[in-house]
């Protein structure tokens, strides 16, 4: 085995230092019937480049020739060359959760660089060292509203990414909390007047844009949920949107959660991802997961520490706010490197283009017979296509021509059989977007 | 007496750069990107969206930097960590372990890293092959009949495994009220009762270490839904009584959930479900070796008995007639959803390729060297630094600062100073009943030398404790800052930079 | 050697309580603040809440371990040291005057003699180091 450093000569003679005479011996301590005596069962070992063509193999069978107007949570984007280097530097990739501080500067520094960029992002005041995504972020997130307000009553608009609907339902169900659902309108967004909140409503949990592209009015929503003594959760699927709509912080939200994939991380069948976190200074010591603060040594050297980590599982044990242990550290180190090398004025020329492309498939796809556009709210990079026919038969006619057109909404809403979710970035060439037009047509 | 620093035989100091904050760096006007030009027709954004809607701060405070910039700064800053690959990272109950390239490389092959996770079944068969096959490698290791890969991190997998028994209890009548966890747990497992609705019991351990037969048949009844059990626990000790441990619970009703943050124990040695547990978990990134990478991601694959597979997550992965593979939603049972999409899947990749690269043989292999290694630091250290409960010892041993705390040292004080010797330190201060804990998991992937260099380190630790103990309250003296004052940082946060906020370096 | 003034009562939980007519002035004990070290950061009740006695009604921090405070006596909240938000380390530097945590209206002032003076407090404190 290539990865064990110690010949077999050398372990046995290990094995003699110690005064054992068998390795078995070491494992006295197992009663003996509940020792494995045969083969485990995965099989003989595979040679480096036995393994390379299996899953070159295996891979083979994904697509990988298709043009995708896929999003609805995650989202293609173009990726800087220079992040895959960076984040392989071995310093970064081998280490784990800075416990020593001395020794873990690197990863403590772009975790503080992190967090101040996820809180210039969405306007909030902290953020912390990420989550695991954004559908168990949103769930953190309603369970921390309910510390926060002692309350336990949520309304959540049904525009909310489902498989994050269905996240919160599984951390919220044994733990006597009440999920009311608020209906779209038929703009497609939620109306704030239209909302039972009452005096026991911890939160009202919205997602903007949602999951059908719409923008929501976050500040009549945030005005709404304040009014009743509620906190506003705003969910953000797709933070590319933040370059250019103004920040949930700015509009009143109280907790913001988001997905992370889109800045720098590739879509890999669904993870690993980044949960991104973010909330006011008044309710830190209720907010999950890890936090990195500026310190000082004895000599006045700047540096950085884990801090508040009384908050967590392995000091407060069953008091603590989250158990969650291992987040995403990498991952959030990608996203650094990320908005770091487009930086400023990268973001928004990639959220511009975004909005540009959307548009202009939207336009050109609601101009063709029979299509239009289901949902009149504005939108940033995704949108509803009302088809002809079920879109589920468009979908299977797109896939003929080499395109994935979107996702069928009918999976998640039954009443919407006619509709298609398209999500265009800056990664559809124009032509690629014409194609699809044409393929639609016909 | 010959100098303290000439002892030390692994590290010596080198020039270390100094680096400001993204922030601090950035100028006007710097680009680091590259992509192609709008090639659409461009219309105002008031057109397309409602003023109000738009963003008005211009973005500011975001960096702006060149791509020469941006490479200096992480490579930088990255040289002030220490890494697996940098050398021994002794971290008990995290198997810090070499994690092998190949598995970099096979994750990032271009139809697993551009697959959406949306992608129609039909055009993602290569992906959907490797979970399930992945789930069969698990279920095989672990002796239990399914699998799910949904769970994000190990602390999650718990949280999932907890759910379950929930489940099965409430469609037996019953959820119950408690969860039992010994003493020496890490504090996921009662942080991930609570959040499933449990009330949490601690039960103490023995003499030995292990769980006590009597208290637990004490505490053991009705209104106890599981116990939760980490084997080999986190004292390195396997729970040699762990049928009798798994038949006091089924005899009450109750399950035995078992962590198992310690697997790299075990693996081809033993398989759990020959215990009598119901349900467990498994930290793909410590046992097979996924990159930790400065704090995850993880993954937590969660293996069950046939009697808890209907409560498995949905969606699950399942062969259809033709042998082509599907999701599989209609699931009854099913604790629901717990992460979005299919869990870590690139992390999922990795561990394939981990287990198909060791095989049967390198899986044995592999925890019998890591066993091996355990022994014989314990060995070769145990009459110089004290074992609160000796004897037999798994894949680690647990070590504390009693015999130096006569020197006015502490444990901490003994792991600053091994990074002066060229070592991450271990894990400090856990378990929680061993008052002033070192807790040293070498892992299979450190040789003889490297591991000899760790016991000349320590012993020359403890003589320096002795002789001059200042040394080890002040270390480390080597690295890019000292000790940190961790209580000023605490009682005034600082958590982001701010514009306009003093610069200091 | 922790100090341990004559004139207050003390709990088991290594509160102490300082009573002035229907009013009891609570908070940590020397020792208590000796055996968490630096205090970094103090979560107290609102005025006017009630508590009874062994209730937990705030905790107190160090970096690396919390730990909760328990009322010596059932009563409402009517003062609390808000000084604490922003110099946490008074409970450090006076645990007994400055440190101070809540002031309480008793409910029942007979379960003053139910605590500890300071003797025997003190020989707590032996018997809890030699276990």
């Amino acid at each position: 085995m290539r990865y064990i450093p110690n010949s077999p000569d050398e372990r046995r003679s290990m094995l003699q230092d110690i005064g054992r005479a068998r390795i078995e011996d070491l494992f006295e301590q197992i009663p003996e019937k509940l020792r494995l005596n045969e083969p485990v069962g995965v099989g003989a070992p595979v040679s480096e480049p036995d393994l390379v063509a299996y899953f070159r193999e295996l891979a083979a069978h994904n697509a990988t020739d298709y043009q995708s107007f896929l999003g609805a949570g995650a989202y293609s984007h173009f990726i800087p060359v220079i992040i895959d280097p960076l984040i392989s530097r071995s310093e970064f990739f081998t280490a784990y959760t800075p416990y020593q501080p001395e020794l873990s500067q690197g990863t403590l520094q772009y975790i503080f660089e992190f967090q101040t960029m996820i809180c210039q992002l969405t306007g909030m005041e902290v953020a912390n060292a990420s989550l695991y995504d954004g559908s168990t972020g949103l769930a953190e997130a309603v369970l921390m509203a309910n510390r926060v307000t002692r309350r336990d009553h949520f309304i959540i608009a049904d525009t909310v990414h489902p498989q994050y609907r269905e996240v919160v339902e599984s951390y919220t169900k044994n733990l006597g909390l009440k999920i009311d659902y608020a209906p779209h309108t038929e703009a497609g967004t939620i109306d704030p007047a239209s909302l039972q909140i009452d005096k026991t409503t911890a939160a009202v949990v919205v997602q903007s844009p949602n999951f059908f592209g719409s923008i929501e009015d976050l500040t009549m929503l945030a005005e709404a949920a304040h009014q009743a003594g509620a906190l506003l959760v705003v969910a953000i699927t797709e933070p590319m949107s933040l370059g250019v709509l103004k920040s949930p912080g700015a509009c009143g939200a109280d907790i913001v959660v988001a997905e992370g994939q889109s800045f720098g991380i590739p879509l890999s069948y669904g993870g690993p991802y980044c949960g991104l976190f973010a909330t006011l200074e008044k309710y830190i010591r209720q907010m999950p997961g890890r936090l990195v603060g500026e310190a000082y040594d004895h000599d006045g050297r700047r540096g950085y520490v884990l801090t508040l980590s009384t908050r967590e599982q392995h000091i407060r044990r069953e008091k603590a706010t989250s158990n969650i242990c291992t987040n995403q550290g990498l991952f959030a180190l990608m996203a650094t490197i990320y908005l770091a090398t487009m930086g400023r004025r990268g973001v928004q020329e990639v959220a511009r283009q975004n909005l540009q492309k959307a548009h202009y498939a939207a336009a050109r796809i609601a101009g063709l017979d029979g299509f239009s556009l289901k949902i009149s709210a504005p939108f940033f990079n995704e949108f509803v296509v009302a088809c002809p026919r079920p879109a589920t038969e468009v979908m299977q006619a797109l896939l003929d021509k080499k395109i994935i057109g979107g996702v069928a909404l009918a999976n998640y809403y039954p009443e919407m059989s006619d509709a298609l979710l398209v999500c265009v970035t800056e990664t559809a060439r124009k032509s690629a977007i014409d194609d699809l037009v044409s393929a639609l047509a016909g | 007496m010959d100098k303290p620093e000439s002892r030390i035989k692994k590290a010596t100091t080198h020039v270390t750069q100094n680096e400001g904050l993204l922030f601090e760096m950035s100028r006007a006007g710097r680009i680091g990107y590259s992509i192609p030009a709008l090639d659409v027709p461009e219309r105002a954004p008031e057109e397309l969206i409602d003023k109000t809607l738009i963003r008005d701060d211009d973005l500011e405070g975001m960096p702006e930097l060149s791509e020469v910039d941006v490479i200096r700064h992480f490579t930088r800053i990255s040289t002030w960590n220490y890494g697996v690959d940098t050398g021994m990272y002794p971290l008990g109950s995290c198997t810090m372990k070499y994690n092998p390239r190949i598995n970099e490389r096979v994750a990032r092959i271009e139809g697993f890293a551009a697959l959406h996770p949306l992608t129609p079944a039909p055009l993602a068969q290569g992906a959907l092959e490797i979970i399930r096959r992945l789930e069969e490698c698990l279920a095989e290791i672990t002796g239990l009949a399914a699998v799910t890969t949904q769970p994000a991190a190990g602390a999650q997998g718990e949280l999932t495994g907890i759910m379950m028994i929930r489940a099965a209890l409430t469609d037996r009548g019953d959820p119950r009220k408690k969860v039992l966890i010994p003493d020496s747990a890490h504090g996921t497992n009662p942080a991930s009762a609570v959040i499933s609705g449990y009330t949490v019991e601690t039960i103490p351990s023995n003499s030995e270490g292990t769980t006590d037969l009597d208290k637990l048949r004490g505490m053991m009844n009705e209104d106890v839904a599981a116990l939760m059990l980490t084997n080999p626990n986190t004292l390195g000790k396997f729970e040699q009584n762990i049928e009798e441990v798994c038949r006091i619970v089924h005899d009450r009703g109750g399950f035995v959930y078992m962590d198992g943050a310690n697997m790299n124990a075990l693996v081809g040695v033993a398989k759990p479900a020959s215990f009598g547990i119901d349900v467990m978990h498994l930290n793909l990134h410590k046992t097979f070796s996924t990159p930790h990478g400065g704090g995850g991601p993880g993954a937590g694959p969660v293996a069950v008995t046939s009697e808890l597979e209907p409560y498995l997550p949905f969606p699950r992965v399942a062969r259809n007639e033709d042998g082509r593979l599907a999701l599989d939603f209609d699931r009854p049972k099913s604790v629901g959803r717990v992460r979005a999409y299919f869990g870590n899947f690139g992390v999922l990749v990795r561990a394939l390729s981990y287990i198909l690269t060791h095989g049967d043989q390198g899986l044995r292999e592999a925890t019998e060297t890591a066993v091996l290694n355990a022994n014989y630091i314990a060995h070769h250290l145990k009459d110089i630094y004290d074992i609160a409960y000796p004897g037999s010892l798994m894949h680690e041993v647990i070590f504390s600062d009693k015999r130096q705390i006569k020197y006015g040292v502490r444990n901490a004080d003994i792991a600053k100073r091994l990074i002066d010797y060229g070592f991450y330190p271990p894990t400090m201060s856990f378990p929680l009943i061993v008052q002033g804990a070192i807790m040293v998991e070498p892992t299979e992937t450190e040789s003889r030398e490297e591991l000899d260099l760790f016991i000349d380190a320590m012993k020359s630790i403890d003589r320096e404790a002795a002789e001059d103990p200042e040394i080890l309250k002040h270390a480390p003296h080597t690295t890019k800052v000292g000790r940190l004052d961790e209580v000023a940082a605490a009682r005034k946060p600082v958590l982001r930079w701010r514009q306009g906020r003093a610069e200091t370096a | 050697m922790a100090n341990t003034p004559e004139d207050l009562s003390y709990t088991k939980d290594h509160e102490w309580v300082r009573v002035r007519g229907e009013q009891a002035t609570i908070g940590i004990t020397d020792h208590a603040q000796n055996q968490l070290g630096d205090v970094v950061y103090v979560e107290l009740p609102k005025v006017g809440e009630k508590f009874e006695v062994t209730e937990p009604f705030g905790s107190v921090e160090s970096v690396k371990a919390v730990s909760e405070i328990y009322m010596p006596l059932t009563g409402s909240v009517v003062e609390v040291n808000e000084k604490l938000n922003d110099a946490p380390e008074l409970v450090n530097a006076d645990p007994y005057g400055d440190g101070w945590m809540i002031v309480i209206k008793m409910d029942n002032p007979a379960q003053v003699d139910g605590l500890l003076n300071s003797a025997e407090y003190e020989d707590y404190i032996k018997e809890e180091a030699s276990e």
